[in-house]
């Protein structure tokens, strides 16, 4: 350990180091943070075009663009890609810029590992990305990847697939380790569990939820890996398998999967509202109470994906009612970030913008949830564009607007600049504006019957969808507008100060902006 | 960090604690995904809701029919992917009273040019009926064979416990017949599946 010690003594006075091994063998959170927001925004743009692709062909009906099987890989592939690719990856970069300043420690609890998870993840995208291009084409079974599609009439290049997701599975749980590392052990004096910010307690409890279920991913995988390649039958009806058998292990990993994707979003809005308030969040407690609430719930929940395989009575009305009971742990949360915001000083900076269109959009979709949860319901809704409305609802929105949030927040302590305050009210209203035109219409498509994942449509369709795919190239160009924002922002831009939200609490406010290249190398005392 | 240096010895050593327990909770996470698979059959098994119905029935005591109630099974018959075989039930349905042991008869007959085996994998509907339908003879206990161009009759002998609820008044039998290779692929053309029942 000392001369680990020694060697962050030295950085110290050098500060990074030059050229491409900076990145390739950092151990610094906060490069490692960089390069994870950096590789999620371009896996952000990539699973967009490929969105652009989906709504290009389903702009008119008819086939005009793309074949089905390519439409197939195109939905497949930017559902895998949003989810491990964006979405997720995101989330670490901000654990890693913001954990350490937050909690005041001076780095991850495990630097080494921490080049390692990141560095695996592109690798694992890179066999992902290169079954397209395959004889047979890459993965085309949608990106719940459901056996005996994936594994009996899967393309040959599925075992890549499997082989992809092995190696982002390996390198979320080293990220979720070295998160609950760094939250138990880095705290820095006085800072008690119960005065952690609201951001270090999400990412702590996702951090658990990712190592319970990711290894259930890889586990039901393997078995794919087997029944493809070794003559296993675990979900091959003629060998005794059963495939309804893939779709309990599945979403036994899926359920707790979505709230991954957002509870760390939770934590980043709940500072965010608090410091454009100009109050203190209402209800802290109850805030970490609701959190993990939510995380032990969302592992008896998940056959409400699968009501129409057959379940018994008994047991739809068990996931149905335990699916209403997150209702409760999520309405207090969204309780709480009115209350906060109820007689506040407010301001509608980027960063407040993004949280309000969160709260209010994000309910929005927790009650087409709703909807969905209720079994009789389900029957008519299942597999249609209603469903595609509900989740892009709680993601865009959600997972995507948290992020923004989070990206507009931090990015005055990151890089040292004010970014561009017009544009970036300008980035959201174009997000906001497009993203309820591309997805709102398809509630009324889903509950008239459209069927998801199919590259044509019947005519009375036709404007819904044509209306869909006008907010959606909208929502996809507004994104450029936000990558011109960001590079302007690293470029320069009015000097930002140590703290340049006046509301704003935190131990990341103590520090300069732009923060160090090493910061709390003495912990701070929390009082 | 020269005054940290205590603290990071321990903080190493902590550190190292969090990992083994991380690490034991991953591989018990996998394992468990694993064991799902022996639980769910087990779960199944007991509760009969995935439609499997049970392997070969041992009548524990002598069946006391049940004339007064009439209960109709129909039977269904399909094929697995790219299996040429025709198959077919002799009868779409009978009525039988609870109790008794009947008998029906499947047809199956191979037109391909060579030596085939198929094995047939039952389902019930509705599921809440399966612990009640009993097998006491049936082909899907075995893999058949069959020469190129033979055809078989295949019995199929069950009795519908007495203790059926009463609001079921209708049982589904269907069975997919699959593909199983040709018999040099396959070791022991009579080997039993497990759970095929």
């Amino acid at each position: 350990m000392s001369a680990v010690a020694d060697t962050h003594a030295q950085d110290h006075h050098h500060g990074p180091a030059k050229g491409i091994s900076r990145w390739l063998l950092t151990t610094n959170h906060k490069d490692i943070g960089s390069m994870y927001l950096i590789f999620s925004f371009a896996m952000f743009l990539l699973g967009g075009s490929m969105a652009m692709v989906i709504r290009a062909e389903l702009f008119q009906p008819g086939l005009q663009i793309v074949q089905p099987e390519f439409f197939n890989q195109m939905t497949t592939m930017h559902g895998l890609i949003m989810v491990f690719g964006a979405v997720m990856p995101a989330f670490v970069g901000l654990a890693n810029w913001m954990l350490p300043l937050m909690v005041g420690a001076p780095d991850m609890a495990l630097p080494r590992m921490n080049n390692w998870s990141f560095w695996l993840l592109p690798c694992a995208f890179l066999i992902l990305l290169s079954t397209l291009f395959m004889e047979g084409g890459g993965p085309n079974f949608g990106w719940t990847f459901y056996a005996p599609l994936s594994t009996t009439y899967g393309p040959p290049s599925t075992t890549f697939f499997i082989f992809a997701i092995h190696i982002m599975g390996v390198s979320s749980i080293m990220g979720a380790i070295n998160v609950i590392a760094t939250i138990l052990n880095m705290r820095a004096p006085g800072m008690t569990l119960m005065k952690m910010p609201l951001f270090v307690w999400t990412w702590l409890i996702t951090a658990f939820l990712l190592i319970a279920v990711m290894p259930v991913l890889a586990g039901v995988v393997t078995m794919m890996l087997m029944d493809i390649n070794f003559g296993t039958s675990f979900f091959d009806a003629s060998g005794g398998g059963d495939p309804v058998l893939f779709q309990h292990v599945f979403w036994f990993f899926g359920h707790p999967e979505v709230y991954i994707m957002i509870l760390p979003a939770f934590g980043a809005i709940s500072h965010i509202v608090a410091a454009f308030s100009r109050k203190p969040l209402f209800g802290y407690a109850s805030m970490v109470y609701a959190v993990g609430a939510i995380a032990l719930l969302s592992f008896v929940v998940w056959a409400h994906h699968m009501f129409t395989v057959g379940i018994p009575l008994a047991g739809q009305l068990f996931f149905m009612y335990a699916t209403m009971l997150i209702a409760v742990p999520t309405g207090v949360k969204v309780f709480n970030w009115v209350t906060t915001m109820f007689r506040g000083s407010l301001s509608f900076e980027a960063p407040m913008l993004f949280s309000v269109a969160f709260i209010i959009l994000f309910t929005i979709g927790g009650f087409s949830g709703l909807m969905l949860a209720i079994a009789p319901a389900d029957f008519q809704y299942h597999d249609t564009y209603f469903v595609v409305a509900h989740f892009h609802y709680v993601l865009v929105p959600g997972a995507i607007f948290g992020i923004f949030a989070s990206a507009y927040f931090w990015l005055p302590k990151w890089t040292g600049h004010m970014y561009d305050e017009t544009l970036a009210q300008t980035h959201f209203w174009l997000s906001f504006v497009g993203m309820n035109l591309a997805f709102f219409p398809m509630h009324f498509l889903g509950l008239a019957g459209m069927p998801r994942r199919i590259p044509d449509y019947a005519l009375q369709f036709a404007d819904f969808n044509m209306v869909s795919s006008i907010g959606a190239f909208m929502f996809g160009a507004s994104q450029l507008l936000f990558l011109f924002i960001v590079v302007k922002c690293v470029r320069g831009g009015k000097k930002a100060p140590a703290k340049p939200w006046e509301g704003a609490e935190g131990l990341e406010w103590t520090v300069p902006s732009p923060a160090p290249y090493h910061t709390f190398a003495t912990p701070p005392e929390v009082k | 960090m020269a005054s940290q240096q205590p603290d990071s010895s321990s903080a190493h050593r902590s550190n190292a604690r969090v990992v083994t327990w991380c690490m034991a909770g991953v591989v018990g996470m996998f394992a468990f995904g694993f064991a799902l698979v022996p639980l769910y059959e087990v779960f199944c098994e007991i509760t009969g809701i995935n439609g499997k119905t049970g392997g070969r029935y041992e009548a524990t005591a002598p069946a006391v029919v049940d004339e007064s109630r009439t209960v109709t099974v129909q039977f269904l018959a399909s094929t697995g992917p790219d299996m040429e075989w025709e198959f077919r039930p002799m009868v779409r349905s009978v009525d039988v009273h609870p109790g008794e042991s009947v008998t029906v008869n499947y047809f199956a007959s191979n037109p391909s040019a060579v030596r085939m085996v198929g094995q047939a994998v039952p389902s019930l509907s509705p599921s809440e009926g399966t612990l009640y339908f009993h097998k006491t003879e049936c082909f899907c206990f075995n893999q058949q064979p069959l020469d190129a161009g033979e055809s078989v009759e295949m019995p199929l002998v069950f009795i519908v416990d007495p203790e059926l609820p009463e609001h079921i008044t209708k049982l589904t039998l269907s069975y997919t017949l699959y593909d199983q290779g040709q018999p040099a692929a396959v070791s022991g053309a009579e080997k039993t599946i497990n759970n095929n029942g």
